[in-house]
């Protein structure tokens, strides 16, 4: 049987200013075919699928879509083409129903009727066996149900050839399972699909092949069936790397910090934090699941001072440190570490270099009104050689760094003032699994001196091989705290969702 | 043909970026005066010798450079905390009120302390006027430039008023216009030139210190980066906001001291003729450097007064003498957007054009 190529890229290069992002990239999609695109960041994954939907254009190569060559100029022009994107940050109109936004800007002819746009939605619905209420506005959805109208609506434009990027990042197992089952539907009836994604288990379990990009160039494409996880990760690293995450077993200390009844409001009075209660014990790495904005950034950030508490007591070692502003909590000596996850908007100024990034919570303690960059200095020297930080010197502008060593910077920073207590929020977030590691070795290194750390993450293997408890958020509020050697991810997944781990029934707690 | 962004520019690029500048804005000026029935060649010899060509003359441009300086570092230190400071002009002028009202008006301080006082209170009412937009940005997160640029409105009326009301020198008959400083509140002069000059080189090395070496000069960089870095390193982001801004507002305010004391002798709107908003351009063109605001404040007054000086010597219209100086600074400014992009002409089956900003 034939496969008919859908999709071909040839030879695309493509620069910005001195970052070779694509070098000579080849890629082919079939019909009925769900393709993964899998990289490390920055090899250059989104920049491909980037001109195939029309927002770049390649500098050199060809691409052939149903066997014709085409020079894709618009994003208007791949819908043209049946090409559609579904972004990572959706892009609908809160207060419009779903039908709105599927029917918003998209006009065949001069007039149609709202009656029979509505029924050619059902009909794309009933074909791929897709469920969404389309008198829905989109505020009232959850996050997979937007993304279900998203899909249609680049189905309804007619695109046989779909591109999600990094689609299981806001999902949960659940909600995960049921999006596979709609891009099976899809494949059937002769799409082509491409899922941009770096997690491993997940192009094992929907694609058909695999296309792995390293460094802006394909280095291999693979039948998903031929291949398994180690493989890949060797062709994505370019090296063989053990993914195992040892754990350190230390006794538990005493508690660190306890956290009753904490309550925190977003906009329009919205709980984001609600009666959250847990304790950390030193020399613990507890770390925090949740779908994302189930309320992880708000509870570091109350805990560091940085965002207004309604209710309840954050109790570090016996002191209520509620009402504390960030620099009380330096001043009063308060051994506290926290590691935001926008590491560039929040923890470090991006356009000073390591000395000055040293001297940002410091330099409020040296006496006078200068400042001495001499220990700065020191510092920085001294956490570059710790941590194998790669830069060209401690002068050099943070933001000429990579991802990795960025967040080495921050961490290295932080673990020097000897904190008890580490908040640390994705650290992970946009590092190559490489970095990864190093960073997890640091953690577990600061838990065996007895450090209490408080981890917040979103690959759920690496919490439950990490973490020593596991504490679940949905909404805010907190559905369970399991033991990480005893808690499967289905049984996270579900409290994810908002199913307490105890009374397993239907209970979504919105 | 593509618009991309620059990885840097190393000092090589920089000054052939400039040297470019320059050579197109002198062609293209070149290409208006012949225009204008003049020979390019002749304006431009005149300009420079009109600028530097005397001692004389090199010292009335020297002159013009002070309000552009000392103006330039109040909008420097506001412009480092990304507050847009776009108020320099109703700060000069507020500084020169409070100066002018211990100069004509309190006669109960012995006269070696008049001309301090002057400036300590010149200060003050400048830093007061950049206050106010600080306060309601710092506790209400309002707009500052758009209440900057208003409070500069206020400024102008309020010295109008007084001009015409009641500060009006009385035995002038029927000219409306204040009455002259008494000789001790008058800045002396130094070879020639009033110390203004040397308190605004003075204020370029303690502000070079300030930035680079105190707490609140680092403060100042880490809330014009960013806010919540700011918040998470327990910096008090409001106090930030005010105590800079009266700095800022101050320095103009020295500004509306110095050109009242020094220049006009009195208090008249021309005590701040357009600084507040030429400064914004030199602060600019420094890239926020303190140092570099002596040089592009020289340069620049080289343009003005080389370009008042053709007016007189060879007779070209005031109007075009400014539209000379507009191209050469449109060209000078102009240059500033290929040092962080640059124009990359792509294969010729390219039909649109993309920009590509990250």
């Amino acid at each position: 049987m034939d496969k008919t190529v859908l999709v071909e890229m040839r030879n695309i290069c493509k620069t910005f200013g001195v970052i070779r992002a694509n070098i000579n990239v080849n890629f082919s999609v079939y019909e009925g075919e769900i393709h993964g695109l899998l990289g490390e960041n920055g090899a250059g994954k989104s920049t491909l699928v980037n001109m195939l939907s029309g927002i770049y254009r390649p500098d050199s190569g060809s691409i052939f879509i149903h066997g014709r060559q085409v020079n894709i100029h618009s994003p208007k022009h791949a819908i043209e083409l049946g090409i559609g994107m579904i972004h990572q940050h959706f892009k609908l109109v809160d207060v419009l129903t779903a039908a709105e936004n599927i029917m918003l800007g998209y006009r065949k002819q001069g007039f149609t009727s709202r009656k029979s746009m509505i029924g050619s939605i059902r009909d794309v619905m009933t074909r791929y066996g897709m469920e969404v209420d389309l008198n829905k506005k989109i505020r009232d959805m959850s996050v997979s149900e937007k993304q279900t109208v998203e899909i249609l609506k680049v189905l309804y434009r007619g695109s046989k050839i779909l591109i999600l990027d990094e689609p299981t990042a806001v999902l949960t197992p659940q909600e995960t399972r049921k999006l596979f089952e709609i891009l099976r539907n899809l494949a059937k009836t002769g799409c082509a699909i491409i899922i941009i994604t770096h997690k491993l288990n997940e192009i094992m379990e929907i694609t058909d092949r695999v296309t792995v990009l390293r460094q802006g160039k394909s280095v291999a494409t693979v039948e998903t069936s031929g291949t398994n996880i180690r493989e890949l990760t060797e062709l994505m690293v370019g090296k063989p790397i053990n993914l195992s995450i040892e754990r350190v077993n230390t006794p538990r200390g005493n508690v660190l910090l306890s956290v009753n009844g904490l309550t925190a409001l977003g906009e329009h009075n919205v709980p984001v934090l609600d009666n959250v209660t847990f304790d950390l014990y030193e020399g613990e790495i507890l770390g925090v699941a949740g779908v994302a904005g189930s309320g992880q950034k708000e509870l570091c950030e109350t805990i560091a001072g940085l965002y207004p508490v309604a209710k309840g007591d954050i109790l570090f070692k016996g002191e209520n440190i509620v009402g504390y502003s960030p620099r009380e909590i330096i001043k009063r000596g308060i051994s506290m570490s926290f590691i935001p996850e926008d590491r560039l908007g929040m923890g470090l100024v991006p356009s000073m270099d390591m000395v000055d990034n040293m001297l940002l919570k410091d330099y409020v303690n040296q006496p006078g009104i200068t400042i001495n960059r001499k220990p700065a200095r020191e510092k920085a020297e001294r956490v570059m050689k710790r941590l194998d930080i790669l830069a060209p010197g401690i002068y050099t502008p943070i933001r000429k760094l990579s991802g990795g060593n960025i967040q080495k910077v921050l961490l290295g920073r932080e673990i020097d003032a000897n904190p008890h207590l580490l908040i640390t929020a994705y650290p992970v977030r946009g590092l190559d699994i490489g970095a990864s590691y190093t960073i997890y070795d640091l953690l577990k290194e600061q838990k065996k001196k007895g450090v209490g750390i408080l981890y917040i993450g979103e690959d759920l293997d690496v919490l439950i091989e990490l973490c020593d408890r596991i504490m679940v958020l949905c909404y805010g509020k907190v559905t369970g705290i399991v033991d990480a050697q005893r808690v499967t991810k289905e049984d996270l997944g579900l409290m994810m969702a908002g199913v307490s781990p105890d009374k397993k029934e239907d209970a979504a707690c919105k | 043909m593509q618009i991309v962004k620059r990885e840097g520019t190393s000092v090589k690029q920089l000054i052939i970026i400039r040297l470019i500048a320059i050579i197109a804005a002198v062609i293209v000026s070149g290409v208006f005066i012949v225009f204008l029935g003049y020979d390019p060649v002749k304006v431009y010899s005149n300009m420079i010798s009109g600028a530097l060509g005397s001692r004389i003359r090199f010292r009335s441009t020297l002159l013009e450079m002070v309000p552009l300086v000392i103006t330039s570092l109040g909008i420097l230190v506001a412009f480092k905390m990304k507050f847009w400071n776009i108020g320099g002009e109703g700060q000069i002028l507020m500084g020169a009120f409070a100066a002018t009202y211990i100069a004509l008006f309190v006669d109960w301080i012995p006269k070696y302390l008049v001309l301090p006082v002057m400036f300590i209170v010149g200060f003050l009412a400048g830093g007061i006027w950049g206050l106010i937009p600080a306060f309601f940005k710092a506790k209400f997160g309002a707009n500052e430039t758009i209440m900057t640029l208003m409070l500069n409105y206020i400024a102008v009326q309020w010295i109008t008023y007084l001009q015409y009301g009641p500060w009006r020198d009385p035995e002038l008959k029927g000219f409306a216009k204040i009455a002259n400083f008494p000789d001790h509140a008058l800045l002396p002069k130094v070879m020639g030139i009033h110390i203004g000059f040397y308190i605004s080189l003075i204020l370029v090395a303690v502000l070079t210190w300030f930035l680079r070496k105190t707490k609140r000069g680092f403060e100042i960089a880490v809330v014009g980066e960013s806010v919540s870095t700011a918040r998470y390193a327990g910096m008090d982001i409001s106090r930030i906001i005010m105590s800079t801004m009266l700095l800022s507002g101050g320095l103009c305010g020295i500004t509306g001291v110095v050109q009242a004391a020094g220049v006009t002798k009195t208090l008249t709107m021309n005590v701040s003729s357009g600084y507040g908003f030429t400064a914004v351009i030199t602060t600019y063109l420094s890239g926020l450097s303190a140092p570099r605001v002596l040089v592009v404040s020289f340069l620049f007054a080289i343009l003005l007064q080389g370009g008042s000086y053709i007016q007189s010597a060879l007779q070209i219209p005031q109007a075009a003498a400014e539209v000379l100086q507009g191209m050469i600074l449109f060209c000078a400014l102009g240059s500033e957007f290929f040092t962080r992009y640059k124009v990359r002409f792509a294969r010729k089956n390219s039909v649109s054009s993309e920009v590509k900003q990250s």
